[in-house]
């Protein structure tokens, strides 16, 4: 495992700007999530790294050492692709011994064997390893695709989404697994997702992308807390933060234009009106959807609360964030 | 639209297996005819009407593969009991085997001119295909349509300006002239068959392999060429059966060492309308791509239906 660096990489595909002036450190041994919507350039944030793709400027660092024209297999790198991309005319079985059996890494055959059985015992594969790999269920392709990554002992780690294909059920148990895996190996990962969930839970840092720039990053609770902008607080907290214009509730700093509330950070009992719109009980928690002054507002109330739509509730913030016009942090 | 799917009754099975049987028979009649002269009689062969019912004899094979001459009954009669089966077939009429005929060798040529045309054709097509469908290749499309463009117009339309070069070349009468000749016309062909195939393979699989550690050549031969099989399978085949079959060229470019079956067959006729001889040639010749479209048969069938089903 090693420490990667990227040092203010800029990648164009023809017009449009994939990355622009990203710096990045991914400290030995972190887990590092990407989060940004379709587009903001993660993973081509992940393609730099592993070499796929080549930065128009900038370098990636690892190890320290300027991966600047080393192959992907150079670089020693592993990476769990969104698109499963199992190798179709091989079994379960040799898709994962496939890169203990590279030129580079030349694995004894007894090693490969210890691992691919270690591997497809921690994913639950193991019943299916002489099955072709195109007769599997989309899970337990994508499963095997990261037991292809995980065989091996790489520099980093690097994940397009990996969990995303998964259902529920699988996709907590297969989080809580990699983080297991990570932590017990002391992994490096970097990772790309849009579940929230997935990046609180798991991420010791957290990069939030927006159209090639790299915004913030930090630890997830630091970005949750103490977000720099309107879209990097936008990014995390389910349900999302409430975006409202500043002088709502009046009391707001010079140049706020706008006023963000996470559902959390509104309190019930004094200040405005609101009048209750639905309620939706969701049992560990109750959401209400509020309107004040024409303006929809979704917060938590207690989950045995006997409100109903209809009814009106006085609302107040608590610890709000306060942005200008261009969405920056006051 | 809505479709209801019912089996098919007794009567429905019965009337589609007679359609089907009854168009098997009406194409493969021809080749039933070819087959069953060369077990024919010379006058058999030529008997009106046709004979369907007639003794089966291998005398066409026997002078498919032999020369003979003919002797007097004195001189026939001196040299005793004839020693094997087809020196008593040749006997009849009063001749005697002189020595082996060339249809061993032309057909020989045909096995090297077209399996090797076939695998030079497949393999640099494969190469250029892949270089296409994967890299920037400046002016690609206009490359694409110039390698297509050599088949725009019947090949024997360049038959003199090839010839000519052929001569100057020293290349008239070779194998490596046919081959060569063979492989340039089936290239376009190739080319443009694989790249749809390799188009169809993602890319992912390719930059999966280069970072589990191997160079893209490896990657190339290991997951490209095994997923592309169906691809070359069928291919290959077209290939083979175009350069297999290719009489015009061969007519016109090769003569001795290097004549294909093809033209070499009709010569067999000679002047005793020896047609049981020219149907076992022929009947022959017809076994190589059979046998090699049977080996392909299970990729070929995929192959054939690319492009419109994707897994």
């Amino acid at each position: 495992m090693a420490e990667v660096t990227l040092h203010k990489i800029t990648k164009t595909y023809g017009d449009t700007t994939a990355l622009s002036d990203v710096s990045l450190t991914i400290p030995d041994g972190a887990f590092v999530v990407l989060l940004g919507p379709t587009g903001a350039g993660k993973t081509t944030t992940l393609r730099m790294v592993a070499g796929l793709d080549r930065p128009d400027r900038g370098d990636v660092m690892i190890h320290g050492r300027s991966m600047q024209g080393r192959t992907p297999a150079q670089r020693d790198v592993a990476m769990v692709f969104q698109q499963y991309s199992l190798y179709p005319h091989l079994s379960v079985r040799e898709n994962l011994e496939f890169p203990l059996k590279s030129p580079i890494l030349r694995t004894p055959r007894d090693v490969i064997a210890r691992k691919v059985a270690e591997v497809a015992e921690v994913l639950q594969i193991t019943h299916k390893l002489d099955n072709k790999a195109t007769a599997l269920s989309g899970g337990e392709m994508q499963r095997v695709s990261i037991g292809r990554a995980l065989v091996r002992d790489p520099a980093i780690y690097l994940m397009d989404e990996p969990l995303s294909s998964l259902d529920a059920k699988l996709r907590s148990d297969l989080r809580i697994e990699l983080k297991r895996i990570q932590s017990s190996m002391g992994a490096t990962l970097l990772y790309v997702t849009h579940d929230q969930v997935e990046a609180m839970t798991m991420a010791t840092h957290v990069g939030v992308l927006d159209q090639g720039h790299m915004v913030q990053f930090g630890t997830p609770r630091e970005i949750y807390e103490n977000p720099v902008s309107l879209y990097a607080a936008s990014r995390l907290g389910t349900p999302k933060i409430n975006v409202l214009p500043a002088d709502l509730f009046g009391g707001s700093p010079t140049g706020a234009a706008s006023i963000g509330l996470r559902p959390e950070h509104i309190a019930l009992g004094d200040g405005l009106p609101a009048s209750v719109q639905r309620v939706e009980h969701l049992g560990d928690q109750t959401r209400l959807h509020l309107s004040v002054a024409g303006h929809d507002i979704l917060t938590l109330a207690d989950p045995h609360t006997p409100l109903t739509s209809g009814d009106t509730v006085s609302i107040q913030p608590r610890d709000a964030l306060y942005f200008d016009a261009a969405g920056a942090r006051i | 639209m809505s479709y209801s799917v019912t089996d098919p009754s007794p009567r429905q099975k019965w009337t589609a297996g007679t359609l089907v049987i009854l168009y098997a028979v009406i194409t493969l009649l021809p080749l039933l005819w070819i087959i069953a002269t060369g077990f024919k009689s010379p006058s058999d062969a030529i008997a009106y009407p046709p004979k369907v019912i007639f003794d089966p004899t291998l005398e066409g094979y026997v002078n498919l593969f032999t020369t003979r001459t003919r002797m007097s009954p004195d001189a026939l009669s001196a040299l005793g009991e004839p020693a094997t089966w087809y020196d008593r077939i040749v006997r009849q009429y009063d001749m005697v085997i002189s020595g082996p005929s060339r249809y061993g060798e032309r057909f020989l040529n045909s096995v090297i001119i077209g399996f090797g045309s076939t695998f030079l054709s497949v393999f640099l097509g494969t190469l250029a295909a892949y270089a296409f469908s994967r890299f920037k290749v400046p002016l690609k499309d206009d490359l694409m349509f110039f390698i297509l463009s050599t088949r725009m117009m019947p090949p024997i339309a360049v038959a003199i300006p090839i010839f000519l070069m052929f001569r100057q070349l020293g290349l008239s009468d070779t194998h490596l002239g046919m081959i060569l000749l063979y492989t340039g016309v089936n290239l376009s062909l190739s080319v443009w068959l694989l790249k749809g195939f390799i188009d169809e393979i993602p890319v992912e699989y390719e930059e999966a392999a280069l970072i589990d550690g191997y160079t893209r050549f490896q990657a190339f031969t290991k997951v490209v060429l095994p997923q592309a099989a169906t691809g070359i399978a069928s291919t290959a085949i077209f290939c083979l059966i175009f350069s297999w079959n290719e009489y015009a060229f061969a007519v016109l470019l090769t003569s001795g060492t290097a004549q294909t079956a093809p033209p070499f067959i009709p010569t067999i006729i000679g002047v005793g309308k020896d047609w049981p001889a020219v149907a076992a040639g022929a009947t022959l010749f017809l076994v190589p791509v059979m046998v090699f479209t049977i080996l392909l048969r299970k990729h070929l069938l995929r192959g054939i239906t690319f492009g419109a089903v994707r897994k």
